[in-house]
């Protein structure tokens, strides 16, 4: 190669960086492995972290459930895996047709009329309904529920914060946990959208019907936002309960906790706010032969087209991603998904109600939930927590002092269907030996 | 060769104007319309909203390109063409008639006669394609 450049060797290449800038001597790293050293290297690495190999009742916005080996298997074909950007209808039906089909399981679920090809994840997803619902209604102020994940609000925050948008938080009910009731209370007709996550940051189920009444009385929207997108698979649709906009964190549909991600966004709306949505959209259209395909459509809305007017900045999905939700829910079925469902919201009845029974520890809120609640500890909770994943090898649940300082004794259980009787019983008796102790 | 009434006034942008009081309805012209390619969606503001002269009022949108349509003069809207959510084709079948956009009310209506007649946007539209 260097000869076909006509160079003699290749620090000839850096000619142009001056002579006194230039680094003279060999880089200073570790000499190449082997594939048993690599092997052994990345094996010790890994078994560091102690938290992936202990029995999990953490939620708090990325679930444990059980990812069948199908999802594995279809996602690790190089035409998915390999493939950079394959959105061109001449050579990409493949996967065109899997984001369409992703596309319709986002809308079943939800109850919604037209959802997009992903988006990030739940969080961004939830930001860009926010400035969608602006750019709907012309409004410049938003209100949200302040039982939302802390961290979804702090990106809202990042979204809104010079986007001319006013976010206003309404209370949590500290009976209930709940803050719908509040939420519903705090719109006037200034307002765009009210924002509610349910279940919410506690787990608990808000009034989402309630909420789409208020919210149109007032020409507003109502967005409705969810981390625990296997909930879809017992609860009343949001759809169906009058959301204009729904968002969801995918990551609970075979997709695994990988540390944070990635993960996948989802994002629904009625077929009138088409036009307003963001990312990429899959529609489904006809070659000049009558053929049924499938094509990037609405391709007006982004940046590539409308610059600084586009609906958003975003110009890339969750490809791989949404392919392991498709996967995994073309896999379950709408019976396997309520399967699951189901499974979570009976487990975490019968461990919330045990851990209710045990003394020393209580259920503060009294709202319903699906699969997460908060449990009130006779101390505090980052240290009891820290105990049982030490001495019992048990993630307990998460500390709410993380997030709010004046909750020092609380955490969060979530329990899904991977969680056996076995797992909660060893939990029920960790929580109680703790106490004793 | 394009089609350019007689009794409208034109902008630089390509958008007629029709006089009626001290209203003015809006569109865009015939050399737009075939400039542009079949139109898929119109973009239109809501009644009651205001804007000065030269200001974007909405937007249309062919397979190829979105294009903003600008308002030659300054004025309220008091109505438009809700038809054209329907059958945004008419831009291109009846650009002058069907395909209207906008009604204004006339901040004012003296603006109009700094307007291109239509020999003058013929003038002007020849120019361009050169």
């Amino acid at each position: 190669m260097l000869k076909a450049m006509g160079l003699g060797s290749a620090e000839e290449l850096f000619d142009s960086i001056p002579e006194d800038l230039r680094l003279k001597r060999p880089l200073n790293t570790p000499a190449a492995l082997s594939e048993i050293e690599l092997l052994d290297r990345f094996e010790q690495m890994g078994a560091r972290n102690a938290g992936a190999r202990r029995v999990s009742f953490m939620g708090g916005g990325a679930y444990s459930h059980y990812i069948p080996t199908i999802v594995d298997h279809i996602l690790s074909r190089s035409e998915f895996f390999t493939a950079y950007t394959p959105y061109q209808p001449e050579i990409a039906q493949g996967t065109l047709q899997t984001i369409f089909e992703f596309q319709t399981l986002v809308c079943q679920l939800t109850g919604m009329e037209v959802a997009n090809a992903s988006m990030y994840d739940g969080s961004t997803a939830l930001a860009e309904a926010v400035l969608m619902a602006e750019r709907v209604t012309k409004r410049s102020k938003v209100v949200a529920s302040a039982a939302t994940h802390p961290q979804y609000l702090e990106v809202i925050r990042t979204y809104v914060q010079h986007a001319g948008i006013h976010l206003e938080l309404a209370p949590f009910d500290e009976r209930s946990g709940q803050s719908w009731e509040a939420l519903a209370g705090a719109i006037d007709d200034s307002t765009a959208a009210l924002v509610v996550q349910s279940p919410n940051f506690f787990g608990c189920i808000e009034d989402l019907a309630a909420l789409a009444d208020a919210a149109h009385a007032k020409g507003a929207l109502l967005v409705v936002a969810i981390t625990e997108a296997m909930s879809l698979g017992l609860l009343k649709s949001p759809g169906a309960c009058g959301a204009d906009i729904v968002v969801a964190e995918g990551q609970s549909f075979g997709v695994p906790l990988s540390f944070g991600g990635p993960y996948v966004g989802l994002f629904a709306t009625r077929e009138k706010y088409a036009r307003q949505i963001p990312g990429r959209l899959v529609g489904e259209a006809y070659d000049k032969k009558g053929r049924r395909g499938f094509v990037l459509t609405l391709a007006t809305r982004e940046q590539h087209i409308r610059r600084e007017k586009a609906t958003s900045n975003i110009c890339t999905n969750e490809g791989l991603i949404a392919l392991a939700a498709t996967v995994y829910l073309e896999t379950m079925g709408r019976r396997g998904v309520q399967e699951a469902a189901l499974q979570c919201a009976q487990k975490a009845a019968y461990t919330a109600r045990a851990i209710a029974k045990l003394s020393g520890y209580s259920l503060p809120f009294t709202g319903p939930y699906f699969n997460e609640f908060v449990v009130r500890g006779p101390g505090r909770a980052v240290e009891l927590l820290s105990r049982l994943g030490k001495e019992k090898g048990i993630e307990g649940g998460i500390a709410l002092s993380r997030f709010m300082s004046d909750r020092p004794n609380d955490f969060l259980v979530c329990v899904t269907e991977t969680n056996s009787r076995e797992q909660i019983d060893a939990l029920l008796e960790a929580l109680s030996e703790d106490n004793k102790s | 060769m394009a089609n350019v009434p007689e009794d409208l006034h034109y902008s630089k942008d390509h958008e007629w104007v029709r006089v009626d009081g001290d209203q003015a309805i809006i569109g865009i012209t015939d050399y737009a319309q075939n400039s542009l390619g079949d139109v898929v969606y119109v973009e239109l503001p809501k009644a009651s909203e205001e804007f000065a002269a030269n200001e974007p009022f909405g937007s249309v949108e062919s397979v190829k390109a979105v294009s903003e349509v600008f308002t030659p003069i300054a004025g309220t809207v008091v109505k438009i063409n809700e038809a054209l959510a329907d059958e945004p084709e008419s831009v291109n079948s009846d650009p002058y008639g069907e395909g209207w956009m906008i009604r204004l009310k006339m901040s004012n209506p003296g603006e109009v006669d700094s307007l291109l007649t239509a020999a003058e946007y013929e003038d002007f539209t020849k120019a361009e394609s050169e």
